[in-house]
């Protein structure tokens, strides 16, 4: 399991989560990403394409990144979550807290 | 995880309804959650779960299980194991995590998807334990959890 960070033509960070997004590794991707959000990284995709599954713990981690991303003017989107993961955002009611893309182009896009 | 140690994955051919038994002692460090959940996945494939239900529901649920006992049972005293049974039978699987803890009200614990919770970081836990599997079913103590999840 492991995270890839890329900044693509517009300045848009795109996180890739590799594996799972669960207690053991959720402090990995905090970190990553508030070090990004403090060099100035303020638009965020979290790419979720190559994920198997993702905990509460996990589901926790992206609230409170999503809200500091938020509280310095940024903007966090997901996407490529598959159909149980979908499932898993809807149950939890978080699909009504963050904007959700199919795919990596349509998240990109809609900034 | 300073010392890590392996985890020693036992098996048992029970016979009758239950057909394999797993079992495993998981120390009270979060980082074997991970490594825990995939060495038992690993041996469900071919069992009565569907190969969908073993990556997804099973997977996460077991996850939440072994966190809660680490963090909430446990209180991550490296002093105490997790002790885990997983029952393999032709109709359900049936996953026991059981800490060393004082235990929990299960009845206790708020609605995470009100408006007023839905921001919060923690405390979904249980609702996505809940959500996954087919039953959670607490001891009286509230310190061991069996989760079933039938065949299909």
């Amino acid at each position: 399991m492991s995270f890839s960070l890329k900044k693509d033509k517009h300045g848009v960070v795109v996180v890739g989560v590799d594996g799972q997004l669960i207690v053991g590794n959720r402090q990995d991707l905090k970190q990553k990403v508030l070090d990004t959000l403090e060099g100035g990284g303020k638009k965020f995709v979290i790419d979720f394409t190559k994920t198997g599954y993702i905990d509460s713990s996990g589901l926790g981690v992206l609230v409170s990144l999503s809200k500091k991303i938020r509280e310095q003017g940024g903007d966090l989107r997901l996407c490529g979550l598959n159909e149980d993961l979908q499932t898993l955002f809807e149950l939890t009611k978080l699909d009504t807290l963050f904007a959700i893309a199919r795919t990596p182009e349509e998240a990109l896009a809609a900034f | 995880m300073t010392t890590p140690q392996p985890l020693q994955l036992r098996r048992r051919a029970t016979g009758g309804e239950t057909e394999i038994e797993l079992s495993l002692d998981v120390p009270s460090d979060l980082e074997y959650v991970g490594p825990a959940v995939e060495l038992i996945a690993d041996e469900l494939p071919g069992g009565p779960l569907s190969p969908r239900r073993i990556r997804f529901n099973f997977r996460t649920a077991f996850a939440e299980a072994l966190a809660n006992a680490i963090a909430y049972g446990n209180r991550r005293d490296p002093g105490r194991v997790v002790r885990v049974r997983v029952e393999v039978a032709r109709d359900a699987v049936r996953l026991h995590v059981t800490d060393e803890g004082n235990g929990f009200d299960p009845a206790g614990v708020p609605d995470p998807t009100l408006p007023e919770r839905l921001e919060r970081e923690d405390g979904r836990g249980l609702f996505v334990l809940r959500s996954l599997v087919d039953q959670v079913a607490f001891n009286q103590k509230g310190n061991s959890v069996c989760l079933t999840l039938r065949a299909g």
